[in-house]
């Protein structure tokens, strides 16, 4: 990344700066409601404003919060940079919330200012982004590794018939998370899948342009492919905007994890079937009542908790004071017009 | 001392149409692109006969080729610029939220919109560089970070998706017309006009006079500053349309769009023939160094070699284009002295 460099010198400057005008500016944030007796107040920190993403979070943390009677206020950076996060979580501190529900930008860079926030006893909950395990009360996880993998081999088994060639058409070759998900579906599809033949992996480096044009050599190559995995937002656009424009349209299966939004179209015209994600807003609604379970002390993060999450049944924390969402969600044809992210 | 140093040629009209092929750039880089074709071909026939894979052969290069024709007519000025690259996502971007937030508005205006927007932008080059005299590298790297940061800010996390843009110009980015994609028509008639103008206009012929000495060329009173402002322009433009066609032909434009383009169309020009220091090398040229290196993309993964490597090969064209141009024109300097030196004595 060209800008990286660049970004963190800024950042210096620009986290020098927050620091030093903190206490000048901790009361600008509208929430301020004083503090309701026995009523959750949570604080939602999203990665940044404005992000579809995150959005769709809000809902589900707002409806959430509707359920239990609690209040949800949402702040953030309008850029998703690494300690852009610091200011805001000190004023929830100072504001004395009951909760703070974070995606954490970076997951070192916002340790102090949470672990002081806890020391003023704000209960704090990271969602979608961990930070350090000792940072934070509850990780709400949106899938693991295991799930998302078996979620995407089992997709292309249903579309292909359960046997022939498959590629995966990843981001960059050093992605740690792609990395991770494509051994397992390595051992996913040797496992339980004998007939099907993962033939090729190949890098598009999460780039439009060369997803687009890896997903083209990849059908030019294996004149015989059934399927392409692309367990990647871009890499799946791209492939399906490949497929949407091929002679191989419907006869190659597409899959993988994309948004809604980026993947209406191609629904639409039949290119692709199913993806899976999370569900933006299910995630959100959890991160809330994980932070009203932690208000109420029904939970302290603790292996073994439980607590219950309005519709979403009842959950239990896992090693390092994780909560695992569980399975990815499907998109289809028949409930992808319900999101907008 | 009616003697002249170089004397008019003796060989006929054929010998001259022979040795002029044979020292050609344009065609040794036209026939490492026909070998490149062939070996594909005979690796996975579908690459050039099935109708996915003609069409991609002729319709992925046009991105690059139109910046290569800009790029090559700043080149050609001793100037580079490094902001297409940029201007094309900007483009592309800016053609998106014009679908989304003017819904109904002719694909037309959009791409003379996208156009004009690209001129815009390199006019802001061309005035910094003509009259700031400022070295082109340093003012277009600026400018290259500048847009880039402008669209970072614009386009923020959000993304304009195929779903936001009508199908019929989506359509224009497979659509054929004689089985040549449009796209590909397109970029050859822009290709056309400015091949053209260099060759045969008075102010393409003061481009190349002007890359050759800069200083010599306003001595001799030739319009300097409004040629390459021209130039930088017409570059402009060029990566403004590329930037519509971007978005024809990917549907989804992201604030990474168009990343690293800038420097595939200097490598597409000197690979095809323009002399990095301006004064030489044709718009013909760039258009084949464009399509080989679009097709060495797209050949090598189809070969089986890892992406890894990929980007090795293109590195290693590029020297090996400049070594050949090193020997050869050295090589031309021996005979042009030789031939001097001949006139000389036989006097």
């Amino acid at each position: 990344m060209k800008f990286q460099s660049r970004r963190v010198a800024v950042l210096t400057a620009v986290t020098l700066l927050a620091g030093m005008g903190l206490t000048a500016c901790g009361g600008d944030d509208d929430g301020g409601s004083g503090g309701g007796g026995g009523s959750a107040e949570i604080t939602l920190l999203p990665k940044n404003l404005g992000n579809p993403y995150f959005d769709a979070s809000r809902t589900g943390a707002e409806k959430a919060a509707g359920e239990f009677d609690g209040e949800v206020t949402e702040v953030g950076p309008d850029q998703a940079a690494p300690d852009a996060q610091v200011s805001y979580i000190n004023t929830a501190a100072q504001q004395g919330v009951g909760a703070l529900v974070v995606s954490a930008n970076d997951p070192t860079a916002i340790c102090d200012a949470l672990n002081e926030a806890r020391d003023a006893g704000v209960k704090v909950v990271t969602f979608d982004s961990d930070t350090d395990p000792e940072c934070r009360d509850v990780f709400v996880n949106q899938a693991d590794a295991q799930g998302i993998a078996k979620a995407q081999v089992d997709l292309i088994a249903e579309q292909i018939g359960d046997k022939g060639k498959v590629a995966i058409l990843s981001a960059a070759a050093n992605a740690t998370n792609q990395n991770a998900w494509i051994k397992l579906m390595e051992e996913e599809i040797a496992a339980n899948h004998p007939n099907i033949e993962l033939v090729d992996t190949v890098y598009g480096d999460d780039d439009d342009q060369k997803s687009f044009d890896e997903t083209a050599a990849l059908l030019s190559r294996y004149s015989d492919l059934a399927g392409i995995i692309s367990p990647t937002t871009v890499g799946i656009a791209a492939a399906a905007r490949y497929l949407s424009t091929s002679e191989q349209k419907g006869k190659v299966a597409l899959t993988g994890l994309g948004t809604p939004d980026q993947m209406r179209a191609y629904i639409k015209d039949g290119t692709v079937t199913s993806f899976a994600l999370w569900n933006p807003e299910d995630l959100g609604y959890l991160a809330a009542y994980t932070a009203e379970a932690l208000i109420n002390d029904d939970i302290t993060g603790e292996e073994g908790d439980t607590f219950e999450a309005g519709e979403l049944g009842e959950y239990t924390v896992g090693a390092d004071g994780g909560v695992l969402l569980g399975e990815p969600f499907v998109f289809d044809e028949t409930n992808i017009d319900d999101f907008n992210f | 001392m009616t003697d002249l140093l170089v004397r008019p040629t003796s060989e006929s009209a054929r010998q001259r149409l022979v040795k002029g092929a044979l020292r050609s750039r344009e065609i040794a880089v036209f026939v490492i692109l026909v070998a490149l074709i062939a070996v594909a071909t005979v690796r996975s026939p579908n690459f050039l006969v099935g109708s996915d894979g003609w069409r991609d052969l002729l319709v992925t290069p046009s991105i690059l080729l139109l910046l290569a024709i800009g790029q090559t007519v700043v080149i050609i000025t001793r100037n580079v610029d490094l902001s297409v690259g940029s201007t094309v996502g900007l483009t592309a971007y800016l053609v998106g939220r014009l679908f989304v937030d003017q819904p109904g508005i002719p694909i037309v205006v959009v791409a003379l919109i996208g156009m004009l927007f690209g001129a815009a932008l390199g006019l802001v080059n061309g005035v910094l560089v003509a009259f700031g005299r400022v070295p082109a590298l340093v003012v277009t790297l600026g400018t290259m970070y500048i847009y880039r940061g402008v669209f970072l800010e614009w386009a923020g996390s959000d993304r304009i998706n195929a779903g936001d843009m009508p199908s019929g110009f989506l359509r224009l980015g497979t659509e054929q017309f004689l089985t040549i994609p449009v796209l590909t028509l397109v970029a050859l008639v822009m290709l056309v006009i400015v091949g053209y103008c260099l060759r045969s206009l008075r102010w393409g012929r003061e481009l190349y006079a002007i890359g050759s000495d800069p200083a010599a060329a306003r001595l001799y009173g030739l319009p300097v500053t409004r040629r390459v402002l021209g130039a930088f322009v017409i570059c402009g433009a060029l990566a403004g349309l590329a930037g519509v066609f971007y978005a024809a032909r990917y549907g989804t434009v992201s604030s990474g769009a168009g990343r690293n383009l800038e420097l595939e169309a200097v490598a597409a020009a000197v690979i095809g023939g323009v002399a990095i220091f301006g004064g030489s090398g044709t718009v013909w040229g760039a258009a084949i160094g464009a399509f080989l290196l679009v097709t060495i993309d797209r050949v090598l993964p189809i070969l089986g070699i890892p992406d890894f490597w990929q980007r090795a090969v293109v590195g290693g064209l590029i020297i090996g284009a400049v070594a050949l141009d090193r020997v050869l024109s050295l090589r031309r300097e021996r005979q042009l002295r030789q031939a001097r030196d001949d006139a000389r004595s036989g006097s």
